[in-house]
């Protein structure tokens, strides 16, 4: 559905996206992830044809993005990371000048449609400009799906929400995803695991990592980190972890608890568990650290340190 | 086509909820009807029957002020508030896009201009035997011509800025230039005076429409002027792609 072949673009001297290569195909969610300023924006505006690259092609349902530009953009859904919306205008009219600009038979029937699906239709007459936030968002997101499009891209498009709304968005996401195809960015890494089929770890305009997210932690995740927390002072605790077998690297956090790590393969928390409860101490908390996304990006993107020369001096700079 | 005019109907619509488009009409409407009464007044006075000049000359000296107010938001606020992405998003030719904007102003200046009618229609009734009607059509259609090409040269400069101060002080200049250009042509000799000549959007109207006369090569003066606003409004569009 989506084919992108050594995409390119500069913005002036400096180099947005670099060389970027994926596919997507029908019924896929592709998840977008990137620290601020990777170049996530960039490429959707290029792949919405809001913008050329640099050098580079895509294709969207085997239309050039440059050269098929309007039939690129009749199947693609776009909403942009903040929401462009004209505060001028109420809900209803803003959708059906969508609606009517991609020529969409019995619009405002469509418009009341789109409005139910992300539940607005209360406030169908109301001024954009005396919107929430989550509420903006969701005419946002009835804009890009109002042509029922085969390609959806959104741009963060959980962004700003309270969790209720998030939840909903995320759902329809996923319902939408069955039958289309849909790209989005995100720095929430728990919210790429839970809808994308495929993950797209993007830093610097280039890609970093490509896999399920399930298979992304795994293979980031060499060892398990586990959080605990006990009544009481901690350091009294830590000797007691130490001496289960399988415990490395026990590290006191300045909230008076405490992480360890174990080889993944191995669950060490029963050994502690008991360990701790038989010395006396009172266990509180007791739970695997995940990977948050900046410590997946500290990972990828880690610069190698200059290895220090035998005799223990740092290499000479020039 | 019909992407031009959904374009257009909703920059129509927006001028009537713009207090900027309610101020240039109680502009044009106080000023217009100040000076039409000072002309009437002064001409029973004198026992003289004025011409629908009376109207014209202040009505095209209003426009050339007020036009650029009706113009500068086009594009200039697309990009500001970002819909911009949407609307070069959307299945439509950058052209469909500038060419709506530029009509949807067109309209309305359109029906400001048809309230100014009532004017001639009182003069006509004051006068014995009425004004001249010839005259009043080629005013009025030299009129209509010369907003058209006002509104796309402010299109075409809203198209570069996101600020609409900035377009319309732009586009006041550009507009003064070109309505004063010739100024200078009798110092110039016989090519450059006329070269300047020909270029001036006064000369192209006083000297025929507001007299009376109907000349082909005005006409395709305005259009070609409308036309090269439009063009280079949406290469401009256009060149925001590659940005």
């Amino acid at each position: 559905m989506i084919k992108v072949t050594g995409l390119t673009k500069d913005y002036g001297s400096r180099r947005a996206i670099d060389n970027l290569t994926f596919n997507a195909e029908r019924g896929e969610i592709l998840g977008f992830l990137g620290p601020n300023g990777a170049g996530k924006t960039t490429t959707m505006r290029i792949l919405t044809g809001y913008m050329a690259p640099t050098s580079g092609t895509a294709q969207i349902d085997g239309f050039d993005i440059m050269e098929q530009s309007l039939e690129v953009r009749r199947i693609v859904g776009y909403m942009p990371e903040t929401v462009p919306l004209y505060p001028d205008m109420t809900v209803f009219d803003y959708l059906k000048f969508f609606a009517d600009l991609r020529k969409i038979p019995n619009a405002s029937d469509r418009v009341d449609e789109i409005l139910e699906t992300v539940h607005l239709e209360d406030r169908a007459d109301g001024y954009i400009s005396n919107l929430s936030k989550g509420m903006r968002q969701r005419v946002g997101l009835a804009q890009a799906l109002i042509h029922k499009p085969q390609v959806l891209i959104l741009d963060e498009p959980t962004i700003g929400l309270d969790p209720a709304q998030i939840l909903e968005v995320r759902n329809l996401v996923r319902e939408i995803g069955k039958e289309k195809t849909i790209l989005l960015s995100t720095h929430i890494l728990s919210e790429a695991q839970q809808i994308c089929n495929r993950v797209l770890i993007i830093n610097k305009g280039q890609i970093v990592a490509e896999d399920t997210p399930e298979k992304l932690q795994n293979r980031l995740t060499g060892a398990q980190r586990v959080h605990l927390r006990i009544r009481g002072s901690i350091d009294e605790a830590v000797t007691v972890v130490e001496s289960v077998p399988g415990v490395s690297t026990v590290t006191v956090k300045s909230d008076n608890s405490m992480e360890f790590e174990t080889a993944a393969n191995q669950d060490v928390r029963p050994d502690v568990a008991r360990a701790v409860i038989k010395a006396g101490l009172d266990l509180l908390e007791l739970h695997p650290e995940s990977l948050s996304l900046e410590e997946i990006f500290l990972e990828l993107t880690r610069d190698e340190p200059p290895a220090p020369s035998i005799d223990g001096t740092l290499p000479a700079g020039d | 086509m019909r992407n031009i005019w959904v374009i257009a109907r909703r920059e129509f619509k927006l001028f009537f909820i713009s207090p900027v488009a309610y101020a240039v009409a109680f502009m044009i409407f106080l000023i217009l009807g100040i000076i039409f009464y000072a002309n009437v007044a002064a001409a029973l006075a004198q026992q003289s029957a004025p011409t629908v000049q009376i109207v014209i000359a202040p009505l095209v000296t209003l426009l050339l002020f007020t036009c650029p107010a009706l113009s500068m938001r086009a594009l200039a606020d697309e990009q500001r508030m970002g819909t911009m992405e949407l609307l070069l998003t959307a299945p439509v030719r950058d052209w469909e896009l500038v060419v709506g904007k530029w009509l949807g102003s067109f309209l309305f200046a359109l029906s400001l201009i048809a309230v100014t009618w009532v004017f001639p229609i009182i003069l006509n009734i004051l006068e014995q035997p009425g004004i001249d009607q010839g005259m009043l059509l080629t005013s009025y259609i030299g009129v209509l011509l010369l907003v058209a090409a006002f509104l796309a040269i402010g299109v075409a400069v809203s198209s570069f800025f996101s600020n609409q101060i900035a377009v319309f002080f732009i586009t006041l200049v550009i507009f003064l230039v070109l309505w004063m250009i010739s100024y200078p042509a009798q110092a110039m000799g016989s090519t450059g005076g006329d070269l300047l000549r020909a270029l001036d959007m006064s000369e192209h109207f006083y000297n025929t429409f507001y007299t009376g006369i109907l000349d082909l090569k005005d006409i395709i003066y305005y259009l070609s002027v409308t036309l090269l606003g439009l063009v280079i409004g949406t290469m401009s569009v256009e060149s925001k792609r590659w940005r």
